[in-house]
């Protein structure tokens, strides 16, 4: 008798809990192919190379993202600025840009070495390959087009599970470690814009951020 | 027999796909978590993101039940005998994943205590970057490989 109690005493909890979940709007579970998780505003993601909002590059090819990476994942060569038609403001920019996405940790400290924003990292990460060559991103992959959108080593077609607007959200190390965000200029937004985003939003926190309701989670 | 009357094969075909489908949905993961990798592995297997949505909530401690190998985490030279032991002992047909970036290509620990890619050991079917990938970007990974087994001959 005292088995069937214990019984019933424990599938009361289990009913108890499916019908908050199963049946209700309880359910802890985040189906991941159809619905996705919402990411940390500093999430750290794939890579992109930006553009300044006149379509200019921005990287300078100056190999501090190479130098600062711990995985030496990061491979940059510099080349000069044609005069006529210069691909970068300043005397240089990176004519071949790689970064191994299997060799890299996505510790964001690329992000911070870089001088001019042009290296930021996303909220995409699904990256999954059969193929170690297809890890490998090129500058092909990483420079955003006008629209602020690279292209993706799959294209949705291919890979369903891709969001490509993942892409534009950048993560918040370049606003806390780039030059212009020290803590000298602390509460003031101070990076630069991008082609296809314009100037991002402040962080909560700064001048002409959207003020927030402090809800304690 | 005229050959060109029929498809070659259309029974095959159909039954390779059904094969194929089968062994997708039940893939059982062998337990190889090396390091802070499997943490995020064993986080896709609690309630949050449930592997059991793709039949493979049961990480088997014996490789004699296990399809999947999820290596997660850098393997050290030491460790390698090991995990191709645990390999050879998976019945086929078996799969590996490489999970982050120190299984697949030694991540940051480029020294001589780590295997360079566990592909050097044995044969990598989807690999997963980051450092740790989370749960999300495990089941992509795992997401992968059912595309790939989808898409093959069952005749492995």
């Amino acid at each position: 008798m005292g088995m069937i109690n214990n019984l019933r005493r424990g599938f009361a909890v289990t009913l108890r809990v499916m019908r908050r979940t199963v049946f209700g709007d309880g359910l802890l579970t985040t189906e991941y192919p159809k619905e996705s998780r919402q990411k940390p505003e500093r999430f750290h993601g794939r890579h992109v190379l930006n553009r300044h909002p006149d379509g200019i590059e921005k990287c300078i090819g100056c190999e501090l993202c190479a130098g600062a990476c711990p995985a030496r994942c990061i491979y940059v060569r510099g080349a000069d600025n044609p005069i006529d038609e210069p691909v970068s403001p300043g005397e240089r920019y990176g004519f071949v840009y790689d970064i191994n996405m299997l060799r890299c940790i996505f510790c964001g400290l690329c992000v911070e070495a870089c001088p001019t924003e042009a290296i930021t990292m996303t909220h995409l990460f699904e990256m999954s390959v059969t193929n170690r060559d297809d890890a490998i991103y090129t500058k092909n992959e990483l420079l955003v087009n006008p629209e602020g959108i690279p292209n993706h080593m799959f294209t949705p077609e291919q890979d369903p599970m891709v969001n490509l607007d993942e892409l534009k959200d950048a993560d918040g190390w370049m606003r806390a470690t780039a030059p212009s965000g020290r803590a000298a200029y602390e509460g003031i937004p101070g990076w630069s814009a991008s082609a296809g985003i314009g100037l991002r939003p402040p962080e909560r926190g700064q001048a002409g951020a959207e003020v927030e309701e402090d809800d304690d989670d | 027999m005229d050959q060109g009357a029929a498809p070659p094969g259309i029974m095959v075909t159909t039954l390779g796909k059904v094969a194929n489908w089968a062994r997708t949905r039940s893939m059982w993961p062998a337990t190889f978590g090396l390091a802070c990798c499997a943490i995020e592995m064993m986080a896709t297997g609690t309630a949050h993101y449930d592997l059991a949505r793709f039949g493979m909530e049961v990480f088997r401690a014996s490789p004699r039940q296990a399809d999947l190998m999820i290596v997660a985490g850098r393997v050290s030279q030491k460790m390698a005998p090991v995990l191709r032991n645990v390999y050879d002992q998976m019945p086929e047909p078996k799969w590996v994943i490489s999970m982050g970036a120190c299984a697949s290509t030694g991540g940051m620990f480029n020294n001589y205590a780590l295997v360079q890619g566990v592909d050097q050991i044995v044969p990598v079917d989807v690999y997963v970057p980051g450092c740790p990938p989370g749960p999300q970007s495990l089941i992509h990974g795992i997401l992968t490989l059912q595309n790939k087994i989808m898409s093959g001959e069952i005749t492995r």
